[in-house]
């Protein structure tokens, strides 16, 4: 399994989509160095503009260059991206516009910088909006094409990205669709919905089970929004039931898409996320995911829940 | 070239049929925004009557002019004007705020031909102009954006942040109007929360500083003609208003900010813009 870091294939793919498309332009708050547009900034200095730190001029700047042709992706960490200039995102979703705001350092991914640096309920704030297509890769394979898929589709995407280089769990030759969730696993006692790093802690906690007998089908849910309500309800259908698995606030994200999807259904639903709090600062990553609760460990317990 | 006498006349009956359309817009027992539309009038007359290069019949031509409302409650004084050049049938003008109507409350460009930006949300559409001042320097067009911000609106750090970028951008094809009206909505400026110094403050930031009367046409023609020079620097127009000009019972009134007319004030401020 390849290690890569989202951050930095993020950086690699919009300079490729820079030199392929001219109306592609890049704004950063600064914090380039860590979000690496930096490498966009290098290669194209008159399309890339820093912005100070100043979200939410960036945005409806970002906004001003969409309405006059620009595809603009606008960066900051996920916290920062989403919470500071929520009010014009939401205009800009109002105007439909091509503004593209890519949180970096999402989740717990900044585990040293503390509660104020953690961006835990970005993916709730921004399913909130309409228009808005919510997007979180798994790994750097599916960061790539994603990041292609956001500079294509017309309208305002959300991309989150985590911080730490992750490895590799989706498919290089699988198409990325906007909306589509995709098979990580065959399974048939329980489906594992989950995104982002989460993913390779199903993956681990499959291998787990599997030695106990017990086989997961796990999905990746990396459309936040829009999600294909009739492809959920199909790959949650046959088996004993469900497990939600994001490194997120359990409110308003995979656990609420998901749980409300299957309403009306007898299918049993376990969340494992961020419960309702901050997160705080850690030595690293792994310790920060296993005090909150985002371990391998934390999805076989909630496997066993639903299996009763 | 100096604008002419005779185009200042014809400007100034144009800003007195936009009156007039604010004033029939907002009608009797409804509340709307008669004082900062009025207090724009006679720069929104300029923009589109005289200054603006602009194409009711290709309102997305390329090449066009942009004109951002920062301070979007002021839009039935943009709404008025647009009508008036075409870009939409006179008669929908009174279907403000109803239902389905491409003249709502607040300015919204997928509804109505010649709006630019979605405004309203205050403090936002200086950055939206910046935006587009931006694109036009990559795109190497010499377009100009205009746009129009309060002085209650500048209460908003992010008429500030703007202010930065449009100076370190050297956005030499941006134009901000001020549209120093005195009053926002719960009353004078200098008592609810004073943003004063004005010119002070944007030259600080970078920019360079007219300052006019905004309900004199010509001065305004000048300005928006002197801007035109300045190489470099965004250029700032600090424009001496009244809230609700031109109708004397509502004239510097924080009431009239939103406020609902009688039908006898109604008919007042009726007769005054009636040709």
């Amino acid at each position: 399994m390849g290690m890569q870091n989202c951050r930095t294939v993020y950086g690699e793919t919009l300079v490729e989509l820079g030199k392929e498309n001219e109306r592609i332009v890049v704004l950063e708050a600064d914090l380039g160095k860590t979000t690496m547009t930096k490498f966009f900034e290098k290669e194209f200095p008159g399309r890339f503009f820093e912005m100070g730190i100043g979200e939410q001029n960036m945005i409806s700047t970002a906004a001003g260059l969409a309405l006059s042709g620009k595809i603009a992706f606008a960066n900051s960490f996920a916290v920062f991206a989403t919470g500071r200039p929520y009010d014009q995102i939401r205009v800009s979703c109002i105007g439909e516009l091509n503004v593209k705001i890519v949180g970096s350092s999402c989740g717990l991914s900044d585990f040293g910088d503390g509660a104020t640096h953690q961006g835990i309920e970005d993916v709730a704030i921004m399913r909130a909006l309409p228009n808005m297509t919510v997007l979180s890769p798994a790994d750097g394979i599916e960061t790539r094409k994603m990041t292609r898929a956001a500079a294509e589709h017309e309208g305002p995407v959300y991309m989150r990205i985590l911080r730490n280089d992750v490895p590799d769990v989706t498919d290089e030759k699988q198409e990325f669709k906007i909306g589509k969730p995709s098979m990580i696993r065959e399974g048939s006692d329980i489906t594992v919905f989950a995104h982002g790093y989460m993913i390779y802690k199903a993956l681990k906690a499959a291998e787990t089970l599997e030695k106990e007998g017990v086989s997961l089908r796990i999905v990746n849910v990396s459309t936040l929004k829009p999600i294909d309500e009739k492809e959920i309800k199909k790959l949650a259908s046959g088996v004993k039931g469900v497990v939600t698995v994001e490194e997120h606030t359990i409110i308003g994200g995979l656990a609420s898409a998901i749980a409300f999807i299957l309403r009306g259904t007898a299918t049993p639903i376990e969340a494992v996320a961020v419960q309702d709090c901050f997160g705080q600062s850690a030595l690293n990553y792994e310790q920060l995911l296993e005090h909150y609760g985002l371990t391998d460990t934390a999805i076989v317990k909630a496997v066993k829940k639903v299996l009763g | 070239m100096a604008i002419s006498a005779k185009e200042i006349k014809e400007l100034e009956k144009a800003a007195k049929r936009l009156r007039y359309d604010i004033v029939m817009m907002i009608g009797t027992g409804k509340p709307g925004h008669l004082g900062g539309s009025c207090s724009i009038a006679d720069i929104v007359a300029v923009f589109y009557f005289h200054k603006m290069r602009h194409n009711p019949k290709e309102p997305k031509f390329p090449d066009r002019d942009r004109f951002v409302l920062s301070k979007g409650h002021a839009a039935l004084a943009q709404y008025a004007a647009l009508a008036e050049c075409g870009y939409f049938p006179k008669k929908e003008l009174s279907t403000l705020k109803e239902l389905g109507t491409i003249v709502q409350g607040h300015p919204e460009m997928r509804r109505m031909p010649g709006i630019e930006a979605y405004t309203g949300s205050l403090g936002q559409g200086l950055s939206v102009a910046c935006g587009m001042a931006m694109a036009g320097k990559i795109d190497k067009k010499n377009y100009k954006v205009y746009c129009i911000v309060g002085d209650g609106e500048i209460a908003e750090g992010q008429i500030w942040e703007a202010s930065m970028t449009a100076a370190f951008y050297k956005l030499d094809n941006l134009v901000a109007i001020f549209d120093k009206n005195l009053v926002q909505a719960t009353g004078p400026i200098v008592e609810r929360y004073d943003t004063n110094p004005h010119v002070e403050k944007w030259k600080a930031f970078g920019w360079e500083v007219f300052e006019i009367d905004g309900h004199d046409i010509k001065q305004i023609a000048d300005a928006l003609d002197d801007a035109d020079k300045v190489k470099d620097k965004p250029v700032m127009i600090v424009a001496r208003t009244i809230k609700s000009k031109g109708v004397p019972f509502a004239e510097g009134k924080a009431e009239f900010h939103h406020g609902i007319m009688t039908e006898e004030q109604h008919k007042t401020a009726r007769q005054l813009f009636e040709e």
